[in-house]
């Protein structure tokens, strides 16, 4: 280098300027490996830090376009591989790493801190609560699928409706369901729910690995679906690896398939259900017809019955009177062989006195009467 | 988070009178003439219900937010 005459002295600008030049050409873009300590996020987003390990540590800058790719934030003392080149921040010659990539060095460790974090996350903000949860319309006139496109899972879902519940009308928005694209399109899809009018929504994850549940795992995701206006199905997990997503969402279901029989009722169920009320229908209105029928006949057997038992007393009480009438008629007295004298003026004679000698009279016996004459009184 | 109960679908509605329809022809309570209009009544609602629930062919639709940010639907074959 050659060293200048005075009148020609380096600025510091120069000096600077040329050590930033040396100091970002000599490395280039490196992995480094070391411990992240002080880091400090700022209110712009960008992250400060220090990296270092036994011997030595360097101040590491890591912009906020490349921060908030990262899943979680490392805590203090976290090994870590930087991806990052070195600088030099020119007003203060401040040499230090700009990171453009932060990977633990135990990658399960750092995943599970952020599985961790947005699971506090949301349940400190009650998303799991079971209070929650909405049930599902009975009839739901229309249902909104988020899916992949291409998985098989549309398809499915699709013969489900068909068979289930025709009268549907159902809507598909496609999705990324993993890799990079999967958290904007489907931050997208659940928004356009809240536009349409449908009764329940289906998040169905269809194709993709079954490992990769990366993005339902996500709080931006998460709260997403919580605010969809409608019951939220999620079929996304497995038995035994469950999302976050699952959880949030207000029914859940192993896969879509299962989803979409969770959403709509059987058609054949109902068509039997309707049968049994028609018949029920009908039923009760003959049985309604019938009883008041046999009611008619019974009051008029009871009618009939009074009536008829009414003559018969009637029949009964004129015969008795009858027989009394003919035991006190005097004919019957006669037929024991009495008889009645009665003067011609048709007195009857009841004293001696009143037959005088010669006096002409009748006799009345039970078949008649008789002319007889006093000869001796 | 409120959570607005929605309008019960006619289906359902239809389905809870005929219930009770059923209910009330059964019972000794109801004279004739109101049995009667029970009947009409609920025969009225099953054939609208079976029409709802006999409609036609499943309808898959494609929902799209256009550059201008508007919905698009159209129909796919799946």
């Amino acid at each position: 280098m050659n060293p200048r005459a005075l009148d020609s002295a380096w600025t510091v600008a120069e000096v600077v300027g040329a050590l930033k030049t040396a100091v970002e050409s000599c490395l280039g873009q490196i992995w480094v490996k070391g411990e992240v300590t002080e880091l400090k996020v700022y209110q712009s987003g960008h992250w400060y830090f220090t990296l270092r390990d036994a011997d030595a540590q360097i101040r590491c800058v890591m912009w906020k376009t490349y921060a908030q790719r990262l899943k979680a934030r490392p805590v203090d003392g976290t090994e870590v591989y930087l991806l990052a080149r070195p600088s030099l921040w020119e007003e203060r010659a401040d040499l230090r790493l700009s990171a453009v990539s932060l990977l633990p060095t135990s990658g399960v460790g750092l995943q599970q801190l952020a599985l961790e974090r947005t699971r506090e996350a949301l349940t400190r903000d009650g998303l799991f609560d079971a209070a929650r949860k909405r049930s599902l319309p009975p009839f739901p006139r229309s249902v909104v699928v988020i899916t992949s496109l291409e998985g098989a899972a549309l398809h499915d879902m699709t013969n489900v409706a068909r068979r289930r519940w025709p009268a549907l009308r159902l809507y598909v928005i496609g999705s990324a369901v993993q890799g990079e694209q999967a958290e904007p399109e489907l931050l997208r899809a659940l928004a356009l729910v809240n536009r349409m009018e449908v009764d329940v929504c289906i998040l169905g994850r269809g194709g993709g690995s079954r490992e990769d549940l990366g993005a339902f795992n996500l709080e931006s995701v998460c709260r997403a679906i919580a605010a969809v206006r409608v019951p939220v199905i999620a079929a996304i997990g497995h038995e035994t690896d469950v999302s976050f997503a699952d959880l949030v969402a207000d029914l859940r279901a192993p896969t879509p398939s299962a989803a979409m029989e969770l959403a709509v009722p059987d058609r054949r169920e109902l068509l039997d259900r309707m049968a049994a009320l028609s018949s029920r229908l009908a039923g009760g209105l003959s049985r309604r017809t019938r009883l008041l029928r046999e009611r008619l006949y019974r009051a008029e057997d009871r009618l009939r019955h009074r009536m008829e038992g009414r003559v018969a007393a009637d029949r009964e009480r004129v015969g008795r009177l009858g027989a009394q009438l003919d035991a006190l008629s005097p004919l019957r007295v006669l037929g024991r062989g009495y008889a009645v004298p009665r003067g011609g003026d048709g007195r009857v004679l009841r004293r001696r006195e009143e037959f005088a000698r010669g006096l002409g009279f009748s006799l009345r016996v039970s078949d008649g009467d008789v002319n007889a004459r006093v000869e001796s009184a | 988070m409120t959570r607005e109960a929605k309008a019960p679908s006619p289906l359902a509605a239809a389905l809870r009178r005929l219930e009770e329809i059923v209910r009330a022809l059964e019972s000794e309570e109801t004279d004739l003439d109101q049995a009667l209009a029970l009947f009409e009544e609920g025969v009225g609602l099953l054939k609208d219900a079976r029409s709802r629930v006999e409609v036609a062919d499943l309808r898959v639709q494609r929902v799209l937010e256009d550059a201008a940010g508007d919905l698009k639907v159209s129909d796919l074959d799946a």
